[in-house]
This record gives C-alpha cells, structure tokens and sequence, in this order.
C-alpha cells in the first residue's frame, strides 16, 4: 500500500474573518478580510451596511456559515402552520418565540437584539440565552414571519422549527418553588430573631411579661410556612402512603407535623416556646435542596421524537403548482418537492431528480445512497444533491421509521425519578424511628407517665431525616453541574445513581465511535504524476457528488485546468477530457475494473487514458482516544459494538480493540433494540451509547441511554444524556464519577445517622430543649450539604 | 404601649417590604434568566462608549 500524504491536505492557511475555519481553497476577500465562502461574505456584508461592526469586537470569529435555505422556509406561508407558531397576532403586530441553536456566544446576543436594524419592521427583539431563544415582536403587515426567518438564517441564524416546539405552546414557567424559598425564608429570618431571647432560659421580668406576644407572632410565621411551603412533603407523603411505599417525604412530612402541634401545644399550655426556629429552618434547608438540584439544560430536549427531526412542512406539486402543507396532512399519493439537505418525510418512490440519500441518521451507514428513478425511499433520509420529486406511498405516521415509535415498548414507562437511594435507605429508617419513638413511649409511660407524650414527640422531631433527605439532591445536582461544565449533559440526578449500576456498555459505531464528517483517505495503486494530479482535482472540481467534495477538499491545491469535456453519470463517476488525455473517476463498475475486495469498501477508482490507476479508499475515522477508553473500560465492563454498517471495519476493529469485545454487523434498529432487552432480561444493566435514530430504541430501552452528538443543539434521539461528541475519550471518568457520587451519598448517609444518635439520645432522655434542636439541626443540614459539595468536587477535581 | 410593640411591628414591615419585593421580582420572571441580561448590560455601555469615543475624535479634529 502506498501512502498517498503528499497529496493529502498539507498545512492549512488562513482562517474565515466571520466563522474562523481554517482553509485553503481561494478565499472571498472584502474589506482586506478572508472569508472562506461566499454565505459568510454575504453576513459580513449585510452586517457592515447596517454598522454593526461591534459584532466582530465582542468574540473573535463569532459567525457560523450561513447554510443553503433556499425555498426551506417556504412552509411558513402556509397560514396554519404560522398561526402556530405566533405567540400574538393582533393590530399588525405579531410576536414570535424562536428557538436559533446557533446562538452560542455574545455576539450572538448583540446581533440578534440589534436585528430592528437589519430591518425597520422589527420592533423589538428580546434574547434568552439559556433556552437559546430569540422573541421578536414586528410588524406583520410590512414582514411576513417567512420573510423573517430567512432574514434571520442570512445572517447566520436559522431558526429550528418543527413539530415539537410547535405542541409545547406557551409553556408556564413554574415559579413555585421559588415563592416557596421566598415564604420560607421570610418565615425563618423572622423567627430565630424571635426566638432569639429565650434561648437563654433566663428569668427576668421584662422578657416573662412579652414572651406569649414574641410566641405568638412566631406561630403566625409558621402558618405559611407549615400550610404552603410544606405542601409538595404533605402531598407527597400522602401519595407514597396510598400506595403502600415508605419514602422520603413520609418522616419529613411526620416531622413537620409533629413539630407544628407540639410547638402550638406548648405556646397554648405556656409551658415551653415550641420549635418553630427549627420547623421553618429545616423546611428553608429542605426547599434550597430541592432547588439546587432542579438544575435543567433549557436549551437540550431528551424526550425528542422523530417527529422534532421530520420538517413542519413540505412542498407538495398539485397540478403543476407549488404548494406549502404541514407534513401531517401529507397523502398517499402525493407528489413531494424535496430540496438539497431536506429530509425525506414519508416512504415514497423516487419520480424525478438524481436522489443521494444520506441515510446516516437512520441507518449508520455513513455514505450517501444513490437511488435510481423508482426506486423506494424510506422516510428519514436526506437528499444530498439537487431537488427531487417522490411519490408518497404511505402517510407520515405508517413510514417503516415513524412506526418504531408507535410500539408500545416505545411509549411505556418513564424511568423512575424519585431519589431511589434515599427511598431504599428511608424505607428501614422510617421504621427504625417508629420502633424508637414506640419503644420510647412505652419506657416513659411506665417510668414517668407525664412526660411520655413529650418526650415521644421530641423522637419524631429530631429523627427528621432532613440531613438524609439532603444528602442525595445536593450530591446528584452538584455532579450535574459539573458534568455538565465537561460536556456531559444528563436529564437528571437519577441517571447518576443507575449509571453506578451499569455492568456492559453496548456502543453504535457509525456516528458514535467515528466521526460523521471525518474520514481518512488512503490511496491504493500507481503513483499519479503532477500532471494527473492536476487533472483529477480539476475534474472533481465540477462535480457535486458527497464523495467528490470529500475528495476534492483532501487534495492538494493544484493548478485548476479547464476541462475540454465533461460528462458526469449519476451514481456512477465522471468522465473528462483534458487536451489528449482523458481521465475516469468513479466506481470500480464505471471503469470496467474487476474489483478483487470481498467487501464493498467506499472507495473512489481512478484511470487515465483507459489505464487503471488506483483508488482512493475512504475510510471512517475513530474519534479521539475511542481505542484508550475501550482498554480502560474492558478492564470493569462487558464492551459490545452494534453497527447498522456492513461488516468492512470488522477485521480493523478486532485488532484494536481489546479481546472479548463483542461486534455485531448490520444490525437494524429493532435489532438493537432487542439485544438490549433481551440481555437486560438476563439481569445485565446496560449502558447504550449511540446517536442516531437508528439507535432510538435501544436508547430508550437501556438502563442508561447516551446520545453523543457533536452539535448537542441539534439533535439528538430520546435519551438519558447528551454526551459531546469531543469527551466521549472521557467516558470511563464520568463512569467511574458516578460511582463516586453513590459512595459520598452512602457517607452523608452515616454522618447523618450519627447525628440522629445524638439527637436521639438527648429526645429519649427527655433533655431536648429548643436551644440544643435549634443548633443540632441545622448544623446537621450544613454539615451534610458542605460535606456533599466539597466531596464531590474533590473527586472531580482528582478524576478528571 | 411600650415601645416594644412599636420596634416589633416596624421590623416586620421592613421585612414584608422585602418579602413582597422579592416575590414581585420573581413574579415578573427577573430569576426565569440570569444570563443573557448581564451580559446585555455590557452591550449598552460598550455602544455609549463608542459613540463617546466618536465625539471626542471629531472634536480633536
């Protein structure tokens, strides 16, 4: 074999003003600025004719190249789909909440809420960077909502529309819980600086005379606290009770109960100040806890179907006339424009047009599909050349894809999201507590029947599992965070906890463990002179096929000849004369050369003047350190590779990877689907990992679902977690993280249990005064919350 | 009426005052999004700074 490196892309040159990808190809200059292809020239442009230059001041290179968009958006015409999509429409002036990926940056920010400059029409333009989101309010009757869009992804910034974000309406923000953090805390700061004075037990005639009005006031500040911010422990325990389940909430719930009547007791009989300091410290705690780890990623959806891939709407030809309607109502028998990189939306027949179908998400197989007039598309392809006209012959919801997820093993069950671990352990808290309490009351009512009740009471209140209760959401959200800051995003914390379990990891291949747009190109054959070198690049330069502008964009820059003819077969190869010599770029069929390699390799044969050359092999690239995590995950897991592909890697996989790795060749999407169930039948905990469609199912079936994706904005399949694509070398942490999480929530676990003996042995002996519950639990609430944060970010300081 | 009362009813007021500000804030979404405002509040600055800048220029001229 001869490497053919010198021919390969040599060191690249210089760097796009707008976008800042490097190339090399001959740049559009403006200004003394490159710009590596006219779409970010253009964006340049228009942003300097409406002077917003200070774009390019905030971040360096902070573009991104405007994609073709030509026609894409034409479905907004349709008025039902745009009366959808509107927020407000009244008076000529419409509202519309857009979702752009593309935002990333500040930049981004600036530009977009300076879009009533582009623009006259546009009245206000309002960013959320968090959800990615851009609100824009204009003028209806001077800018269609079209007109918008595309005004929006000239510059950089198509919007994402699709059938998802057209069902989630308006949603209401839930601010409860904050309403609930803010009542409690008002409660609680109000209420130590009351309680303050009889801390100190002294008798003194001024603080006698005002202590019913300081107690009273203090019962005041609890009833807001015990009735509102309480409610979720109340509801929830109520809910656990009904189905026979001990949780979490059910000893919260008793605890805040308890103290309540107990304290209002007191205050009644005059016989104590009660302990509504604790009540609403603990309840403040527990909210806070509660609200550290709600930590969600706005801007990612995990519960994504194929309906958020699938366009809202299509172009379909009645007539010999274009016209714009929403994907749903697509009929069997509909003719249906499908332009370049639009997805294919229906099972359908090819009816005109030179169709490549990049069946990459569906299938795993990574090159474009060429298919021939009649020719049977399924749904979920890309078009990846010039416009085509299919024929549908199913409706959208019966495509062989859509119906994967009309099994019922696809809708079923929501993962559990309760705190499994601290439900496990409340479970024989719970009743040790209650053994305790009992016990308690029976040893007083013998010795001392007068002080049973009391010191009964005084168990429940300070066996109140809140340091247990917080041990497990400050863990699991602080791990959260800092995935997340490493590119790993999870759904929630319990996908930490199930994570911990895993025992096999099962990865896809196309997509997941090679890149998608990387290859590697090898050259097998005769050297080619300077001469043919010239004519090959030139002759690649005229054609549109996937593989040529892979080619040609691999290739050393060389003098670009003009061909003297040039014919190209569809799906074939190109034919092209230069002076005498003529040259032949294509598949090993389209030069008559009998192909001696048992498996269909992507490959691009060459001949000059009827000589045969050699050929380019296009070979997928491993992702960065795929190889390393695979040894360093072998020595803990069962490793299995599932690939849609056909079985060419097989032999280069199995020398790279460590033994015992399982692999498995063109397997189909329910084929995954059922390794998985059926090995998480045996007992296995799985953990899949894979990024397309294809995977959908065995996505949703595995113990833990990952997505790696290396735009996380864009899509991803239904899953557990979004892993980005570039840390997927540092999957073997991240697991290994995780079972560090499960050992510091064991930890808090027993410091919190020590505390509980503390507290048990002044409650059983009767010696629990307000003053040592008021120090005691809170303390233990800190405790466990500095505890869990310090611990977990040593760890993840020490692991990655 | 001692002065106690008087102490006691002007602290919760202030208090109130803020409990009631705090949940207008959140009422009116100021905690919904913590990062594109403070990141807007630079834009401003940066554009007046400017325009500054072109203003002392042309008087320097």
């Amino acid at each position: 074999m001869l490497k053919f490196a010198h021919l390969l892309r040599g060191i690249m040159g210089k760097s796009c003003f707008h976008c800042g990808i490097e190339f090399e190809n001959e740049s559009f200059v403006v200004d003394q600025k490159d710009f590596c292809c006219i779409g970010c020239k253009t964006v340049y442009e228009i942003l300097s004719e409406h002077e917003l230059h200070s774009y390019y001041d905030i971040e360096k290179n902070p573009g991104i190249s405007p994609l073709q968009f030509v026609g894409k958006f034409d479905y907004l015409d349709n008025k039902d789909i745009s009366d959808q999509l509107l927020e407000f429409d009244e008076n000529g002036i419409q509202i519309v909440n857009l979702f752009i990926p593309n935002i990333h940056c500040s930049s981004c920010i600036w530009v977009l809420e300076q879009a009533n400059k582009l623009n006259l029409h546009i009245k206000d333009a309002q960013v959320t960077f968090p959800k990615k989101t851009v609100r824009l309010v204009y003028n209806s009757s001077s800018l269609s909502l079209k007109e918008l869009v595309v005004l929006l992804a000239s510059i950089g910034y198509p919007p994402k529309i699709n059938l998802e974000n057209k069902n989630t309406e308006k949603q209401v923000t839930d601010r409860s819980l904050l309403y609930k953090i803010g009542v409690a805390g008002f409660s609680f700061g109000n209420v130590m600086l009351l309680s303050f004075p009889e801390y100190f037990e002294v008798s003194e005639f001024w603080l006698d005379q005002y202590k019913p009005v300081f107690r009273w006031l203090m019962f005041a500040f609890s009833l807001p606290v015990v009735f509102y911010a309480a409610s979720d422990y109340f509801i929830s325990a109520y809910k656990s009770l009904k189905k026979g389940i001990l949780n979490i909430d059910l000893p919260i719930a008793l605890g805040v109960f308890v103290l309540f009547t107990r304290s209002t007791y007191e205050i009644i009989a005059h016989t104590g100040q009660g302990f509504f300091d604790s009540l609403t410290g603990l309840l403040f705690f527990l909210l806070v806890g509660r609200y550290f780890q709600q930590k969600t990623y706005a801007f990612l959806s995990f519960e994504r179907s194929y309906k958020s891939y699938f366009p809202i709407g299509v172009t379909v030809i009645k007539d010999g006339m274009e016209e714009n309607i929403q994907v749903k109502d697509v009929k069997k028998g509909d003719r249906i424009l499908i332009r370049n990189e639009e997805i294919i939306p229906v099972d359908s027949i090819l009816m005109k047009g030179n169709a490549e179908i990049d069946y990459s998400f569906v299938t795993g197989e990574s090159n474009p599909i060429h298919k021939a007039l009649g020719d049977k598309i399924y749904a979920g392809g890309k078009q990846k050349d010039q416009p085509i006209e299919i024929q549908a012959i199913r409706s959208v919801s019966q495509s062989y894809l859509t119906q994967l997820w009309s099994k019922d093993s696809m809708k079923n069950q929501e993962k559990s999201q309760d705190f499994a671990l601290t439900n496990k352990i409340s479970k024989y808290f719970t009743l040790v507590i209650l053994i305790v309490a009992f016990s308690t009351l029976g040893f007083w009512l013998w010795w001392d029947p007068g002080y049973a009740a009391y010191v009964f009471s005084a168990v429940l209140i300070i066996a109140c599992p809140c340091a247990l209760a917080l041990a497990e959401p400050f863990t699991l959200g602080n791990l959260l965070r800092i995935y997340g800051k490493r590119g790993f995003y999870l759904k929630n914390g319990q996908v930490i906890n199930r994570m911990a379990e895993i025992s096999s990891i099962i990865f896809d291949k196309t997509g997941t463990i090679t890149a998608n747009d990387q290859s590697k190109i090898h050259y097998h054959g005769m050297e080619l002179n300077t001469h043919e070198q010239a004519l090959l690049k030139s002759t690649l330069r005229g054609s549109n096929h996937p593989l040529s502008r892979q080619l040609y964009n691999m290739l050393r820059s060389q003098n670009i000849l003009t061909m003297d003819d040039f014919k190209e077969t569809a799906g074939k190869g190109i034919e092209a004369t230069f002076e005498k010599d003529t040259i032949k770029v294509g598949s090993a069929s389209f030069l008559n050369h009998k192909a001696a390699t048992k498996v269909e390799n992507t490959s691009v044969h060459i001949s000059t003047n009827n000589n045969y050359k050699g050929k380019f092999v296009l070979q997928n690239m491993y992702r960065e350190g795929v190889f390393e995590l695979f040894k360093n995950l072998s020595k803990h897991y069962e490793i299995a590779i599932l690939s849609g592909d056909n079985a060419q890697e097989e032999e280069n996989l199995t020398k790279r990877s460590p033994s015992g790795t399982k692999m498995f060749f063109n397997q189909k999407p329910e084929d995954k689907y059922n390794y998985i169930k059926d090995h998480q039948k045996e007992g296995s905990k799985m953990l899949m990992i894979g990024d397309g469609l294809n995977d959908a199912g065995a996505l949703k079936e595995s113990h833990v679902g990952i997505a790696v994706s290396e735009n996380v904005n864009v899509f991803s399949p239904a899953c557990d977690a979004i892993l980005d694509a570039s840390k997927l070398k540092d999957l073997d942490k991240y697991l290994r993280l995780s079972k560090m999480g499960v050992h510091i929530i064991h930890l808090s676990f027993v410091i919190s249990f020590l505390y509980n003996v503390i507290g048990l042995s002044f409650a059983v002996t009767g010696n629990l005064s307000p003053v040592v519950a008021a120090i005691l639990m809170p303390l233990s609430s800190i405790s466990i919350v500095a505890f869990t944060t310090l611990s977990t970010y040593y760890v993840s300081r020490k692991l990655t | 009426m001692s002065v106690i009362y008087i102490l006691i009813s002007l602290s919760i007021v202030i208090a109130v005052v803020f409990f009631t500000a705090f949940i207008i804030a959140v009422k009116n979404g100021q905690f919904d999004d913590s990062h594109t405002p403070a990141i807007r509040i630079l834009f401003d600055s940066e554009s007046k700074q400017k325009q500054t800048n072109k203003y002392n220029k042309s008087k320097n001229k």
